[in-house]
């Protein structure tokens, strides 16, 4: 489903990826590790085409994401559904209407959007606050409703960049079974993290990043740094 | 589709616009001053067009005839004034009248009454009041009496005086100095329009600034340029119009103060004016408002939706 092909990534005078192979199945739990600084949401980045690699090329399935236009760019993220440590919600829009902005953005219908915006706020376990803003959630309610954003477009692909960053260990365990949930229905799901507990916990491939390097690419891994 | 988005666009403008409530009113304040500003221009405009008119409505040229001249002579001239193309009222003061407003005008003056009885006769000559269609027409209608034509053939015996001469030089003066304050007004009022709007720009484009990750987020979740651009600018414009609802607002006891102090000082009734033009004044200023609004969201936007 993605491929890295010798991908680095430089800014100015450091190198943040260097020569970077790899690829990621359909279907996949992919966690990525490493310390501060080992290039993880640079990878990341590289894949939601926020970034441009230096060298190399970063494939979606047949496409070179960095040679889509601008058009075909925002289609390709419609299929790519994003978590981040720092949630990123829209501050003047309501729990509901987050997740209503993402379905408007790939040009949903009213009706669709009607229907499926209480079922996937249930699934987060958010119906009760479906009115509330950003600033009136908590941490892990806020982490939840992002998850629900991301998956209410049905996308082929989740990235969780250090969804758990900011939880307590309570939410975070609740993250990450909502994570594994999604993935057995079918979506790939790519996490970085650094969090010991929750690799061990999953069982998945880990990639362990270092200095901008691969240094180790387990199917059944654990967290080793 | 497009109206499925146009409705979305609007909304979604419409909710951040009332629900960023303190941000919404520091881009409405700054919006409403340069507002005030632009309408200030148009005030001070009226103003001195008011008082240039009146000035202009005060100047004109009198023909005193010797005293004992016929009325036949004079309507004579009378008649050819009018035919004169310059020429927009000839009034006729007859001697009779003329002393009946000298005695008028006079009416406390006792010593002056006591002395004009003593004369006898009526030492008031006759008089035609001239007005022209243009001031800078007095000149040749002045002309008139001393050149070589019809009305001047033998009427220069019957003419006592003409004062135009003696009236040039204050309005001559007068005319320039109100032209000359108007386009000092202008280039004022010109350089303070350009520092508001200047200021409106950059309030806008903080604001924006502000939002730089939200807009990040709806490119991430897929939403096109149009989509992300749309609600801002539908709030830039409903800044435009709050704005215009305050200014034309405020505008209002200003006028009625104005009106009340300032009207014989500057010769016109700025309430009035407001009264007779406020929907033309609130259009300008929703049209300012919601023009610059929108540009300066769109501008300020704009570097934010690159690639």
């Amino acid at each position: 489903m993605i491929y890295f092909n010798n991908v680095t990534k430089r800014y100015s005078d450091t190198t943040s990826l260097e020569d970077i192979t790899l690829s990621i199945a359909p279907g996949e739990f992919v966690s990525i590790v490493g310390h501060s600084g080992a290039g993880k949401t640079t990878l990341t980045k590289l894949i939601l085409a926020e970034e441009r690699p230096s060298t190399g090329t970063v494939f979606f399935e047949s496409t070179n994401i960095h040679k889509l236009s601008n058009e075909n760019l925002r289609k390709f993220r419609r299929k790519v559904g994003v978590i981040f440590q720092d949630f990123r919600l829209l501050p003047t829009k309501t729990a509901r209407e987050n997740i209503a902005f993402a379905m408007e953005a790939t040009g949903k219908s009213d009706r669709e959007i009607f229907e499926d915006v209480p079922h996937v706020l249930e699934l987060v376990d958010l119906s009760h606050r479906a009115n509330h803003f950003p600033h009136q959630l908590s941490g892990g309610e806020k982490q939840r409703l992002a998850i629900a954003r991301a998956i209410i477009t049905q996308p082929d692909l989740i990235i969780a960049d250090e969804p758990t960053g900011n939880l307590d260990p309570i939410n975070t365990n609740e993250v990450v079974n909502i994570l594994r949930k999604i993935n057995d229905l079918g979506t790939t799901v790519i996490l970085t993290t650094h969090n010991r507990s929750i690799i061990d916990q999953l069982k998945k491939r880990v990639i362990t990043l270092e200095k901008g390097r691969v240094v180790r690419d387990d199917k059944d891994g654990k967290y080793m740094l | 589709m497009f109206i499925t988005d146009m409705k979305r666009i609007v909304r979604s403008g419409y909710t951040n616009f009332m629900r960023s409530g303190f941000t919404s009113m520091s881009s409405v304040l700054i919006m409403t001053i340069t507002l005030f500003v632009i309408t200030s221009l148009l005030f001070v405009q009226a103003a001195l067009n008011g008082a240039l008119t009146d000035i202009k409505e005060k100047v004109d040229v009198t023909v005193y005839f010797t005293p004992g001249v016929s009325e036949s002579s004079i309507y004579t001239v009378e008649s050819a004034l009018k035919k004169l193309p310059e020429v927009r009222q000839v009034t006729y003061t007859s001697q009779d009248d003329a002393l009946a407003l000298f005695k008028d005008k006079h009416a406390n003056d006792y010593l002056t009454l006591q002395a004009l009885d003593e004369l006898k006769e009526n030492p008031l000559g006759a008089s035609l009041n001239i007005k022209a269609k243009d001031p800078s027409q007095y000149e040749s209608i002045a002309n008139y009496f001393e050149g070589d034509n019809a009305v001047s053939k033998g009427a220069l015996t019957i003419i006592d005086k003409i004062d135009y001469h003696q009236n040039k030089m204050v309005i001559d003066r007068l005319t320039s100095i109100i032209s000359g304050a108007q386009r000092l007004g202008f280039a004022v009022s010109l350089v303070f329009i350009l520092i508001s709007v200047v200021i409106t720009l950059n309030t806008i484009r903080l604001i924006i600034f502000m939002s730089r990750e939200e807009i990040n987020v709806m490119r991430l979740v897929g939403a096109g340029t149009r989509y992300i651009r749309g609600p801002f600018i539908v709030s830039g414009m409903l800044v435009g119009i709050v704005s215009a609802i305050f200014a034309i607002l405020i505008y209002l006891p200003i006028s009625i103060w104005l009106g009340n102090q300032m009207t014989d000082f500057i010769g016109v009734n700025l309430f009035d004016y407001y009264k007779q033009n406020i929907f033309q004044l609130f259009a300008m200023m929703m049209a300012c408002g919601i023009i610059l609004g929108s540009i300066a969201s769109s501008f300020a936007i704009a570097r934010y939706l690159k690639k």
